[in-house]
């Protein structure tokens, strides 16, 4: 079976794509990250500001179930074009990742159906590769944190 | 562990990428895999060795020629190195459609 998101890194580059198809019309499929509590809900985040246009800006914020707070996370909106695209920074605080540029393109396949196109542009390749890593620094799959200690041990 | 370890060093080379490239679409002997390249023949035959040995590629006797050709299952298994990262992104996406979908009944 096909995967329904798919992420392009080439080696030794510092971007990345991330494609999806959704079984969704277009309109809802933006909806989805123009709306703070629809982005809440399915980003599993707290939406502390999101301005939605151009020259506006965002924060995300995820507390611990005892309100310490994990993750926090923000950035400026560069353009906002309804059902078509949004061009914004990210930047994760009090974390060695440096900014992101995000570029989303939002695409109709057919009535009910919709394509989302994430160009993720980082500061460096190694900062690249170190926010690919990441899942495993999170404990997500023991089984990858044995391949990440391999990894390590090469640079 | 260790052969692990010598695929991640064996797809580190610039020249070794080329010939999984080359190699990916259609089995080759060494010699036209080696006219691909301005690197001297032994030099090739040397990173042919590597991907051998780490089992990226696999030679097959093909009357008096050896053609070499991918191996698809371990090339998976150097895809897989990013797998957790697509995974997060998967599921958040998925939640998103079950979200939207959601919403469209309402």
């Amino acid at each position: 079976m096909e995967l329904k998101t798919k992420i392009i890194a080439e080696d030794g580059k510092q971007d990345l794509i991330i494609t999806r198809e959704f079984d969704l019309p277009l309109n809802l499929l933006f909806k989805a990250y123009a709306e703070a509590d629809i982005v809440e809900q399915w980003m599993g985040t707290k939406v502390i500001k999101l301005e939605n246009k151009k020259h506006g800006s965002y924060q995300f914020e995820t507390s611990d179930g005892k309100g310490n707070v994990v993750f926090r996370a923000n950035g400026v909106i560069h353009d906002f074009i309804e059902d078509r695209k949004i061009i914004r920074t990210f930047e994760m605080e009090n974390a060695p990742f440096g900014v992101q540029l995000e570029l989303l393109e939002f695409e109709k396949l057919t009535d009910s159906t919709s394509k989302l196109h994430i160009h993720t542009i980082y500061q460096s390749v190694a900062l690249r590769n170190q926010m690919l890593q990441l899942p495993f620094a999170q404990g997500i799959n023991m089984a990858h944190n044995r391949l990440q200690d391999i990894a390590n041990n090469l640079k | 562990m260790n052969l692990r370890r010598d695929v991640f060093q064996a797809i580190s080379d610039p020249t070794r990428r080329a010939i999984l490239l080359l190699v990916a679409s259609q089995s080759l002997t060494a010699g036209a895999i080696a006219s691909n390249f301005n690197t001297a023949r032994p030099t090739v035959s040397k990173h042919l060795q590597i991907l051998t040995e780490c089992e990226l590629i696999r030679q097959e006797q093909n009357g008096r020629e050896i053609y070499y050709h991918i191996n698809a299952k371990k090339m998976k298994e150097v895809a897989d190195f990013i797998e957790p990262f697509r995974k997060m992104w998967d599921d958040r996406f998925n939640k998103l459609e079950t979200i939207m979908k959601n919403y469209k009944d309402k």
